[in-house]
């Protein structure tokens, strides 16, 4: 468990946006996965993704490691930022973009 | 193993009594719901506090029993 931990911190605080998510970017594997890469791609950030369904204990583990019951959950500079839904409201309200330009990772 | 409309509405005003919920089942199929939860709970709290009180309420059933909910918080105007 702990190391499981230890894995994810190293994932999230090796890439500025890690999205965790069921499938990959080209093959989702759940249409609110689906929604969160769809979401990254309109706002032209490059992006690393972990598909939880290869590794299950990055998939209990990640729920536990930001206390959040759902994925995807997106990762910007070592922080949470939310579930889709959280990416949705955020990326309507311009929000999302402007984190990923206050990080300086819009391109 | 689906949850139905009444159940999620009712757990989430247990928790936030003054909460106004609404739920709307997406596909028909007792599965795949929104829900839009307006609250005063939810003042000086950022989106994903606010959605953590909802799951809080939900008692773990999200991403279990509940796959598919999904959820807009507002406070009320």
């Amino acid at each position: 468990m702990s190391d499981t931990n230890s894995r994810i911190a190293d994932i999230v605080n090796a890439n500025a946006v890690v999205l965790f998510m069921k499938g990959t970017p080209l093959f989702p594997q759940c249409g609110f996965s689906s929604r969160a890469v769809a979401i990254l791609e309109h706002c032209g950030v490059e992006f690393a993704s972990v598909d939880v369904l290869q590794d299950q204990d990055i998939r209990q583990g990640i729920k536990a490691y930001s206390d959040w019951p759902t994925i995807p959950q997106l990762y910007v500079k070592g922080e949470f930022v939310g579930g889709s839904d959280i990416m949705m409201e955020m990326f309507e309200a311009g929000e999302l973009q402007q984190l990923l330009q206050d990080q300086q990772i819009t391109n | 193993m689906a949850m139905a409309a009444d159940d999620i509405a009712a757990m989430i005003k247990a928790a936030l009594p003054d909460a106004e919920v609404e739920i709307t089942d997406l596909a028909g199929d007792g599965d795949h719901y929104a829900a839009r939860v307006v609250s005063a709970a939810f003042a000086g709290k950022n989106r994903v506090q606010q959605h953590k009180l909802v799951y809080e309420a939900l008692g773990g059933r999200m991403g279990g029993a509940l796959h598919a909910l999904q959820l807009t918080t507002a406070v009320p105007n």
